[in-house]
């Protein structure tokens, strides 16, 4: 417990760590995600010109 | 240079190295945030706030980095016309606008507790979110054009100009007052950070410089699967334009 406390500056390291998580997740959902699209549109795609 | 600007050869090559540079990421930022938050040292003056330093400092240095890198890319887009260049430029822009506003938060946030005050208006500070600013510009002009081409132009010649942005940020800390304190690693003469402080930070630089470049790959991969995809579309309405023809040359006649 007096670990999380942070030595009083709780308030300030722990946000930094979770606004970082966030915006280092969210870069690499945001990325994989448009590709995993792109790559199911591009399949459709070649199905429907292979026909 | 021009062999790794072919496309079919950059997806051979990034799809080979892209799981390595992921798990070595995922694997250096996990080692990095332990020792950051469990092995190093609390500081004499900062006490356990020091532990903001290890994810504000890297996501500072990618803020720059990446900026060099989009304006780089630009420079060889604009001279040599590399189908590559302007697809890693862009590709490069939003991860860099991610970091830098990391950088601004996490900095806001030590700033908070040691200066007193979430911002203020000093050289330091000001041309970070300028380099912000430049980012979002930069991303908005390139898609502000009908004809990718052009936009592409427009944002290279952009992103050239605020080079000028990137020696301010570094050397604003020597040439004008302010509460930012001066380099501790990057400086003449070595660094002056403590050693068992310096590992876990670069450590998590080296964490964040991976991340970058996977994620990287990851969207120069998906903007060459979506210029296949335009293609194999434009080939698709060419051919029923061409099916179409010789009824509509009947019924004309």
């Amino acid at each position: 417990m007096t670990y999380l406390a942070m030595g009083g500056y709780a308030a300030y390291v722990w946000p930094a760590y979770g606004v970082t998580l966030l915006v280092l997740g969210g870069l690499t959902l945001w990325c994989v995600g448009a590709y995993r699209r792109r790559q199911r549109e591009l399949e459709r795609q070649q199905r429907e010109s292979g026909r | 240079m021009h062999r790794f600007a072919n496309p079919a050869r950059f997806m051979r090559l990034s799809a080979a190295i892209l799981p390595w540079t992921a798990a070595l990421a995922v694997a250096l930022l996990g080692l990095g945030i332990y020792l950051a938050l469990f092995v190093a040292p609390p500081d004499y003056q900062q006490g356990e706030a020091v532990r903001i330093m290890y994810v504000h400092v890297p996501a500072a240095w990618l803020a720059s980095f990446v900026y060099a890198l989009v304006a780089l890319m630009s420079a060889v887009a604009l001279i040599w016309r590399h189908p590559l260049a302007d697809i890693a430029a862009q590709s490069a822009a939003p991860l860099g606008a991610g970091f830098t506003l990391l950088c601004l938060v996490t900095g806001s946030l030590w700033g908070a507790r040691m200066w007193g005050t979430w911002w203020v208006w000093d050289a330091r500070l000001t041309s970070v979110l300028v380099l912000f600013f430049l980012y979002l510009g930069y991303i908005a002009l390139v898609n502000a054009f009908d004809e990718p081409g052009r936009g592409a132009r427009a944002g290279a010649i952009l992103a050239l100009v605020g080079v000028v942005n990137l020696p301010i940020i570094k050397f604003s800390v020597d040439w004008w007052n302010t509460l930012h304190q001066p380099a501790s690693v990057f400086r003449l003469g070595g660094p002056t950070i403590a050693a068992a402080m310096l590992w876990p930070l670069l450590i998590m630089a080296l964490g964040y410089t991976l991340l970058f470049a996977a994620l990287l790959m990851v969207r120069m991969r998906t903007a060459l699967l979506a210029a296949k995809l335009r293609a194999l579309r434009l080939a698709e309405v060419e051919r029923e334009a061409a099916s179409l023809m010789p009824q509509q040359q009947t019924a004309l006649s």
